[in-house]
């Protein structure tokens, strides 16, 4: 057994006070090995991103908080470690992309010069050298004509390039964690399948770690290893790919994969919906969230809140129900 | 589906804006043909999907029905009657029968009203919302055409979820007895459990008022379920229309096969044994589009023609319909002699 990159234990955030507390993230445990492809897939307010800032400590504090966990990176506690310390890991040894390229892309200045900058400064190389390597980083994220587009402005890149860019960007000083926040959910499907063989490509190569955070079951299923299935910040299930698919053993997981219409099968007469809303973060019930949703609740799951248990395997649930598939 | 009673007809659409430059003296310099020669019906009680990525001119198209946006050529029908050239007054009453739903549930509703009068508002507009009693009982009834309950009518906008706003948006829009529906992106913005009661919700309704859609999207799975017919644009064109299950079995267009293999299938042991062949590059501009066939610098089956000339859309087969000169009977002999067919 190799040693995880990662280990996330236990990890809880929370935001506001009083009636408008909100624990965003709750009791969140998982890790990733060097080379392997970690999703956290969950619908919009489940908690994804911030488990994602978290572990670069980039949740804002406040109105953020911290409540319990460890965040062990190479061994190491990242909720323990000194500003400095966690200034000379960003951008260094764990790389993030996010949705928007232009957030965190920096419109005054050339693409070469925002790709050389963190060489010369965690790399140590001496400016020359630092353009030099930027201009091979675009070439190797497969920007045509990288010699000439390494003077440019990020305004002049198209989405899919700014995004390239942002990977030239995160691989520069050869990380070895990746953190990718739904990095192709602005653009289109064929610019999304470029984006994401590229970077599965890249980490591939440099047996970086990649933790991908996305809402879309079909890009888990292409580039996942591995999955964590995200609801109201908790992990409802997690396991291989192929078992999280293949046997689905959460209700919300199985009620995931009957709500998708399906591109590679002749069209059903229905789709066979979650009933209910979202979950109100600031309202949950005592206990699972997803109770009152689920076609499997018995009273137990009214009071308790069920914890990831081993299901066998790699495979892990939250849930007290027999769930037949 | 379509012919004789086809609700909607569209023939050669162009919607073409200009560009200027120039701060004193605007100068126009050239023209963004959003939408460049569109042909299609939609038929009663039919689903036309309208796919592509975005900037394709779909919703351009939509608003050019809607008379929203001036059309630069072409002919529109709706019922039987040109609408091509009405003003949006003349347009009005029309407007009871030809209704939209946009993907947008947060921004198309008034904040400050009342649910219940945001789905009577076009009741009211268009005189139809009779006494209190029959108004307000017209309301309820909407509401639960909807799933949703009556007394929500006293709420505002803000108290609901995304998914619960785009049933109030559907509300609103059947509230006047439409013939056709045209959704612009409806269910794009939301999550898949949520997304897909209002895809069943437009499923339900389609069969019980007999509504026509023309259902644009860029999600090719959603498509898949909800039309009967697609039309796959790029670039202002329409590249292959064919039934559903047709064009997800046998595509023929180049661009229709890429779109299919970048879309990943929630299927691990599917992805593992499927060949992903990558389109490459970018959609380029509308501006300054490619000669010829607009997807040529892209398509791995260019031919030389490709470049020079743009394929027409002809039918290959009943219903299935495609612009490409690899398809075009015409060629078949050229290009069995370079070998292409193979
Ligand atoms: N800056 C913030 N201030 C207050 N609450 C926040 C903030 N960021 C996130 N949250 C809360 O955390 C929840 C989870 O957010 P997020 O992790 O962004 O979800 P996801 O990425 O899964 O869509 C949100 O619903 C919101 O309630
Ligand atoms: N009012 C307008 N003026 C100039 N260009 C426009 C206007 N509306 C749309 N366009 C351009 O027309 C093209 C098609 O746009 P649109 O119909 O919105 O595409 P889609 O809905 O397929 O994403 C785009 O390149 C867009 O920038
Ligand atoms: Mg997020
Ligand atoms: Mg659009």
């Amino acid at each position: 057994m190799q040693r995880p990159v990662l280990e996330v234990r236990n990890l809880a955030v929370e935001f506001g006070a009083g009636a408008g507390r909100v624990r965003a993230v709750d009791d969140v445990s998982f890790e990733v090995n060097p080379g392997e492809t970690l999703a956290i897939v969950g619908e919009s307010g489940s908690g994804k991103s911030v488990t994602a800032l978290s572990l670069l400590r980039l949740v804002p504090t406040p109105p953020g908080r911290f409540c319990s966990g460890e965040i062990l990176f190479e061994g190491e506690d990242l909720l323990k470690a000194s500003d400095a310390a966690i200034r000379c890991i960003r951008g260094n040894r764990i790389a993030m992309i996010f949705q928007e390229p232009m957030s965190s892309l920096n419109p005054a200045l050339t693409v070469g010069l925002q790709i050389a900058e963190p060489l010369q400064l965690h790399g140590r190389l001496p400016w020359a050298r630092a353009f030099d390597k930027a201009r091979e980083l675009l070439t190797r994220v497969r920007i045509p004509d990288a010699a000439r587009r390494v003077n440019t402005h990020p305004h002049q890149f198209s989405g899919g390039m700014r995004q390239r860019a942002m990977i030239a960007m995160a691989l520069a000083c050869k990380p070895n964690l990746i953190i990718a926040d739904e990095p192709t959910t602005a653009l289109d499907v064929t610019v999304q399948a470029q984006i994401l063989s590229l970077l599965k490509d890249l980490t591939k190569e440099t047996n970086a770690a990649l933790i991908l955070i996305t809402h879309d079951l079909g890009v888990v299923a292409r580039y996942a290893d591995r999955v964590c299935v995200m609801y109201a910040g908790r992990v409802v299930e997690s396991g291989s790919a192929q078992d999280i698919y293949a046997n689905p053993r959460h209700p919300y997981t199985l009620g995931l994969m009957a709500s998708i219409p399906r591109l590679d099968q002749d069209a059903v007469d229905r789709l066979t919906p979650i009933e209910g809303q979202p979950p109100d973060l600031a309202a949950l019930p005592k206990g699972c969230a997803f109770e009152p949703r689920c076609r499997y609740a018995m009273d137990r799951c009214r009071d308790e809140r069920p914890t990831l248990e081993h299901e066998g395997g790699r495979h892990y649930r939250a849930c007290f129900a027999n769930v037949a598939c | 589906m379509a012919g004789a009673d086809s609700v909607l007809r569209v023939r050669d659409l162009k919607v073409h804006f200009p560009v200027h430059d120039g701060v004193l003296i605007r100068r126009q310099t050239g023209s963004v043909k959003a939408v460049d020669g569109v042909s299609f019906e939609v038929g009663r009680s039919e689903t036309l999907g309208l796919v592509g990525e975005s900037g394709c001119g779909k919703s351009t198209t939509g608003l050019a029905i809607l008379r929203m946006t001036p059309l630069t050529e072409g002919r529109i029908e709706f019922e039987g009657q040109d609408i091509s050239h009405l003003s949006v007054r003349r347009m009005r009453p029309l407007r009871k029968r030809l209704q939209m739903v946009y993907q947008d549930p947060y921004g198309s509703l008034n904040p400050r009203m009342k649910v219940g009068d945001l789905i009577g508002e076009p009741l009211v507009i268009h005189g139809v919302a009779g006494d209190q009693d029959a108004y307000r009982a017209r309301i309820q009834e909407l509401l639960r055409l909807v799933g949703l309950r009556p007394e929500m009518a006293e709420r505002y906008p803000h108290e609901f979820s995304g998914g619960q706003r785009q049933r109030i948006s559907i509300a609103r829009a059947v509230a006047l007895n439409p013939t056709l529906v045209l959704c612009d992106e409806p269910v794009s913005a939301l999550d898949v459990s949520i997304q897909a009661q209002v895809i069943n919700l437009f499923q339900e309704l389609q069969e019980r008022l007999g509504l026509s859609y023309l259902f644009i999207a860029h999600d090719l799975a959603v498509v898949r379920h909800v039309s009967h017919r697609i039309a796959v644009m790029y670039l202002g064109r329409i590249v292959e229309v064919a039934p559903r299950d047709l064009l997800y079995r046998a595509p023929l267009h180049p661009y229709t096969r890429g779109l299919l293999a970048a879309a990943p299938l929630p299927d691990p042991s599917a992805e593992r044994s499927r060949a992903h062949e990558e389109i490459v590059g970018e959609p380029p501009s509308v501006v300054n589009p490619p000669s010829g066939c607009h997807f040529h610098p892209r398509c791995p089956m260019a031919m030389p023609v490709c470049a020079q000339r743009a394929p027409e859309l002809t039918a290959a087969a009943t219903g299935h319909a495609v612009a490409c000169h690899l398809h075009d009977p015409s060629r078949a002999l050229d290009i069995a002699a370079s070998g292409l067919a193979a």
